[in-house]
């Protein structure tokens, strides 16, 4: 009895590995094996099915339930009940929260509805470390058509004419990249993908890596017949371990195949690719520190033209695409550009991933059409914010982007309307915060991180991001002045203007969008020595209002620093002086008597 | 094995895809036939577990695709169980009682091969009716 009727699909991304989900593959095998059903039912190991806030993911084919946090505990439940008797565990089951009621398939829920998967098309699809379960969704099919029936001014047409634009952040067209690539005088050439994702809060090409290796791979062959390249390098940070250890053996097995290596496909055309791990600096994503990296150089960006189509690693014409650029391009070789082009906006086309993190009720990983808009994504698919508290602002482009109001939530999102409204798209990160997040510390805390990677080349960036903190950290100490305020926007002109590479230039971009938006709150830091998210400790006093204190002694109890003063059936008073503003005595009160700033 | 054109990868693709075809769901006017097979513990007292596994060993030695095996919960006929009912689009569903090692062999290889009905073993012909 060979025939298999029934996958389990565990979901394998780091996310989900974090909450055990190996553990939990473990115990549903040992599960089936007790049961008898082990050899008609397969567990797989799968990629990030996106829905990471509700990890370990389980997907049960052919039936489509969907499971979410799964622990090793529930796998005995699973397969007795869900396995054997056909009942589905309804207590795994996810619950709307709007709906209020279960969901048993993964097509009724709001976070899968309004997704459109091009470049995670196979994440949780298939396991990633079985290049045949790649090939059965029309795996490397794309490239056999390249090499067999296309020319290389064929592909970068075809690519060109899509719209495809680099996924990195930059949003140069991927067809002219190529292009200009494949133009330049010389017969030794290289493509190198960049997987140095590094921005806070972001695992869009991590978990493109993790879900669907071959879909990368595929596309650096492709991208190398297209420039004349016959050697690929994968950039990537060590501390992907899951994705190197993945991308290393779907190399190993594309290898087997002969579909890297010598004469693929019978075409004649030679293409190998290598792997080099990167030490995990946010300046390496810039092409030409990336580069510089890839020679085993100090990661310091150099200033273009020469552009890397020109002169890049070795000096030779090289390009380099983003993970989830690469995704892309074997679906649009197999759908045509026309396919491609119909998805998005005027200037943008196809899709983009983002990763979706901060206080949002369904934290994760999704990949919309372009042209969606912002509060479809925070308030459909990441179902509002946690905890019923209202909206502020959203951060997109990392530390390169700027906050998005209320005010432009109906953006339709691409790369100059983003740009318009003082952010940028950047390669993906979305981070939602919600009313009681202080704006200016949020500003602290991304230019605490570009201080930190500024890779200190150029002055305007070593010492003007440093400076930058350091104002920003006397702000939010209350020992702000006015006059900081126009040095901190002045500077952080300067450093935009004069920085050498896009680290430098976009470093203020955090500062400048929430002093345009939320300058009030500067004001109120700097004058009033107030923060009204109570965010930073040093501005934030509580304090108890007498007429609501009963006198019940619950605050001073819990104040770990013994700064409450007062007789029971008398009213509480703070000493302000010692307080840490740890909150205690607001959780603890049970009359709404103490004042939270 | 290399692969060296564009045939021998078809080749990899058809092979795999047997494998994998089961994870693709609900596509309009695709013509998949599922069997259900009532996995309550009265249809596993009753011995749907034998039926279950004729029904898979049957599939497998005559390599029939597009048929799916699901196990369900109750069918609410204990007295005919094992139950195994089966679904073809277009199609009512036919739902067989009683069903042992040797029907649900030939359930296969009459029903589902040569779409010949076993009418002695039919407990109702519409799940509406009952």
């Amino acid at each position: 009895m060979d025939k298999i009727r029934s996958h389990i699909m565990v979901c394998g991304g780091t996310g989900c590995v974090a909450s055990h989900s190996e553990d939990l593959i473990s115990a549903l095998k040992s599960e089936l094996i007790t049961a008898g059903y082990d050899q008609e039912i397969s567990v797989i190991k799968t990629g990030c099915f996106g829905f990471c806030g509700q990890g370990p993911i389980v997907k049960i084919h052919p039936d489509n339930v969907f499971y979410v946090q799964v622990t090793p505990n529930d796998a005995e439940e699973i397969v007795k009940e869900h396995i054997v008797k056909g009942r589905t565990v309804h207590r795994l089951l996810f619950e709307e929260p709007e709906l209020k009621g279960k969901l048993e398939t993964h097509d009724d829920m709001a976070f899968y509805k309004k997704q459109y998967r091009i470049a995670l098309r196979n994440c949780g699809m298939i396991n990633p470390e079985n290049i045949d379960e790649y090939i059965a969704f029309r795996g490397y099919e794309a490239l056999g058509k390249v090499l067999t029936e296309m020319t290389p001014e064929d592909v970068f047409y075809e690519i060109k004419e899509s719209g495809l634009r680099g996924r990195g952040g930059g949003g140069f067209p991927t067809g002219l990249k190529w292009e200009l690539t494949s133009k330049s005088p010389g017969t030794e050439k290289y493509i190198i993908c960049n997987a140095d994702e590094g921005d806070p809060g972001a695992f869009m090409d991590r978990s493109i890596l993790e879900g669907d290796p071959h879909s990368v791979l595929e596309a650096m062959v492709i991208g190398g017949y297209a420039t004349g390249a016959h050697q690929g390098s994968i950039y990537i940070r060590a501390e992907y371990p899951l994705a190197i250890k993945r991308l290393t053996v779907a190399m190993d097995q594309a290898r087997d195949y002969g579909l890297i290596g010598k004469d693929i496909f019978g075409s004649g055309f030679d293409f190998d690719i290598i792997i080099k791990l990167g030490a995990g600096a946010f300046v390496c994503g810039e092409e030409t520190a990336l580069i510089h990296s890839v020679e085993g150089l100090r990661g310091e960006p150099t200033k273009k033209p020469p552009f890397p189509s020109e002169s890049g690693y070795k000096g030779k014409p090289t390009t380099v695409n983003n993970v989830e650029t690469f995704a892309n391009i074997c679906p649009i070789i197999l759908n045509g550009s026309q396919w491609f082009k119909n998805i998005g906006t005027e200037t943008s086309k196809g899709t983009k991933v983002f990763a979706i993190a901060g206080n949002v009720n369904n934290v994760g990983l999704v990949e919309v059409p372009m042209g969606t808009t912002l509060r479809e994504i925070i308030f459909d698919i990441g179902a509002g914010i946690q905890d019923g508290k209202g909206f502020k602002a959203v951060q997109t482009g990392g530390p390169s982007g700027g906050v998005i109001t209320s005010v432009d939530l109906d953006t339709p999102i691409d790369y100059e309307s983003l740009k318009n409204i003082g952010s940028m798209m950047g390669s993906g990160g979305m981070i939602v915060m919600n009313d009681k997040t202080c704006m200016v510390n949020i500003a602290k805390f991304y230019l605490e991180f570009t201080q930190d990677e500024s890779c200190g080349k150029c002055t305007s960036c070593r010492i003007g991001t440093k400076r930058m903190f350091e104002i920003l950290t006397k702000i939010t100490n209350g020992e702000g002045t006015m006059e900081d305020l126009e040095h901190l926007d002045a500077l952080a002109r300067m450093i935009k203007d004069t920085a050498l590479c896009g680290l430098g230039q976009t470093a203020p971009n955090p500062v400048l969008s929430t002093m345009n938006y939320f300058h009030d709150e500067y004001l109120e830091h700097v004058k009033n020595k107030y923060c009204r998210a109570g965010t930073c400790k040093a501005l934030s006093k509580y304090s108890i209002i007498a007429d609501k204190c009963i006198g019940c002694t619950a605050c001073a109890r819990a104040c770990p620093v013994k700064c409450i003063d007062g007789k029971v059936k008398e009213v509480h008073v703070i000493d302000q002086s010692k307080c840490i503003s740890c909150g205690a005595c607001f959780d603890a009160c049970k009359f709404d008597a103490v004042l939270k700033p | 094995m290399g692969i060296k054109s564009l045939d021998d990868l078809k080749k990899i693709r058809e092979d795999s895809l047997k494998k994998v075809n089961l994870r693709e769901t609900g596509k309009d006017g695709e013509d998949i036939t599922e069997l259900m097979v009532g996995m309550a513990t009265c249809g596993i007292a009753a011995g749907a577990r034998v039926t279950l596994a004729a029904l898979l060993d049957e599939i497998s030695k005559n390599n029939i695709e597009n048929i799916r095996v699901v196990q369900v919960g109750c069918l609410g006929y204990c007295h005919s169980e094992p139950i195994v009912q089966i679904n073809q689009s277009g199609k009512e569903p036919i739902l067989y009682g009683n069903v042992d090692d040797k029907k649900a062999r030939d359930i296969i290889n009459k029903h589902v091969l040569k779409n010949e009905l076993l009418d002695d073993s039919i407990i109702i012909n519409t799940f509406q009716k009952a």
